[in-house]
């Protein structure tokens, strides 16, 4: 019999694939991307007929603590042209820096019961994104180091044959200087990584470039 | 600190995000090495309430609509394991497809089969807590796509999972056991073989329902925990 799936010596990671064009009806859930609030925003269901649309809807939440803050941006690709096929994916911690996860065993940081610090966003037409969620808090790194604010940004799509991932951190924020993963960039492609603040308050720009000039940071880990 | 540990990292049996035959990733792959960082909490721990994520399960990928889709229905059933072939429970796996005939329900699905009424193509099942899951469908269809002359996809389902941490998600694509379309596909090729044969599903005669559904069995390995402590 030929090698498939269930051949003990082949066993290990299952490959990445691309998540291809067609995934808004599969991926973004309606409030995807707004991780505070109520509304739809992430989802993308004009994309799919209106009696094929199988979206979650948007969560009930609860009070969250914290400061919320707009993150958005445009995905390019290496020729500087918008990706409107792009999946965002964000994971990040509450404002007293604990995640919601089981993984995160630090009892005496409050947790939000209905703020997941996940989401996703899939890109317009235009290449653009837009998160509504709030500012994460510092968080333990490595040794006795502790890590600034930031979120961990995963980007899917078309083209792209498996995740690239990088993480947004705040520009001017003082515990940048000290972060132990910014210190591992060098300093001249650091920039690629700070969502600078906008004129309107609370609103952060980050945009990702897959490649070309200035692109982005992107991680293995 | 928790006594957490890291995950493994990549084996070789990943794509590059440059594989030119597939000719979408040449303007969207890095040419900048990726920065090696060690694993901090932000990529051990991850999400966990799917309820207030993606909203409940739809495993009967053939049962949202009036009627019965046409094609061959199916049952694609396995486990969600990590690289020790320990389960990875109450993890949610997302699924996306082509109808029978090889037409997404997408907007943008240009290609000139019909769309079926009764099929969306779109569910989500969450793994039991020996980390099985199963669901009911279609056999997709294989399509045309634009990447090069009469070039056309072998029939294949999308799954996505979080599994436990950042550092474990994944989306791939289930392919099916003598498709003569998965060794000229540059999607699939971009796996090295003979690691590629991971994601062609094997026909299973017990998963298979009498007078009922074909049965294929597909096992999905997650990037496991490293025995090294993350502090080490």
């Amino acid at each position: 019999m030929s090698l498939d799936n269930q051949s003990p010596e082949l066993f290990g990671q299952t490959p990445w694939q691309t998540v291809g064009p067609f995934f808004h009806y599969g991926l973004p859930w309606k409030g995807g991307a707004d991780l505070i609030g109520d509304s739809p925003l992430g989802a993308r269901p004009e994309l799919a007929p209106p009696d094929h649309d199988v979206l979650g809807d948007p969560a009930r939440r609860g009070p969250i603590a914290g400061e919320a803050i707009t993150v958005m941006g445009q995905v390019f690709d290496a020729e500087g042209a918008p990706v409107p096929d792009a999946l965002i994916e964000i994971w990040q911690a509450n404002a007293s820096g604990r995640y919601n996860s089981a993984a995160d065993e630090r009892a005496d940081q409050p947790l939000d019961p209905t703020f997941t610090g996940f989401g996703r966003a899939a890109t317009a037409e235009d290449g653009t994104f837009r998160f509504l969620t709030l500012l994460p808090g510092p968080t333990p790194g490595p040794g006795n180091s502790q890590q600034a604010p930031h979120i961990a940004v995963g980007v899917l799509g078309r083209g792209l044959l498996k995740r690239l991932t990088t993480r947004l951190y705040f520009a001017g924020h003082p515990l940048n200087e000290l972060d132990p993963i910014l210190a591992l960039v060098t300093p001249g492609r650091r920039g690629t990584l700070l969502a600078k603040a906008v004129t309107e308050p609370g609103v952060w720009r980050f945009d990702i470039r897959l490649g070309g000039d200035d692109e982005t940071v992107f991680f293995d880990f | 600190m928790p006594n957490a540990t890291a995950y493994n990292r990549e084996d070789a049996g990943q794509p590059p995000s440059l594989a030119p035959a597939y000719a979408s990733t040449v303007a969207r792959s890095p040419r900048q090495p990726l920065v090696r960082i060690p694993q901090t909490l932000t990529e051990i721990t991850g999400p966990s309430d799917w309820g207030l994520l993606m909203g409940d399960a739809l495993a009967d990928l053939t049962g949202s609509h009036a009627g019965a889709p046409i094609g061959q229905r199916i049952i694609v059933a396995g486990r969600v394991l990590d690289e020790a072939h320990r389960p990875v429970p109450h993890t949610i796996v997302e699924i996306w497809q082509a109808n029978a005939a090889g037409r997404y329900i997408h907007r943008k699905d240009q290609w000139d089969a019909p769309v079926d009424p009764n099929f969306t193509g779109a569910g989500r099942v969450i793994t039991d807590s020996d980390g099985r899951y199963r669901y009911v469908t279609v056999r997709p269809g294989a399509y045309p796509w634009k990447n090069h002359v009469n070039a056309w996809r072998p029939s294949h389902i999308h799954l996505s999972l979080l599994g436990p941490a950042f550092a474990t998600r994944l989306v791939t694509q289930m392919y099916f056991p003598d498709d003569p379309l998965v060794a000229i596909d540059p999607i699939a090729g971009a796996v090295p073989e003979p690691y590629r044969q991971r994601m062609v599903a094997r026909f299973d005669l017990d998963t298979t329902k009498a007078d009922w559904a074909l049965g294929y069995i597909f096992d999905i390995v997650l990037r496991g925990q490293d025995a090294t402590p993350m502090e080490a």
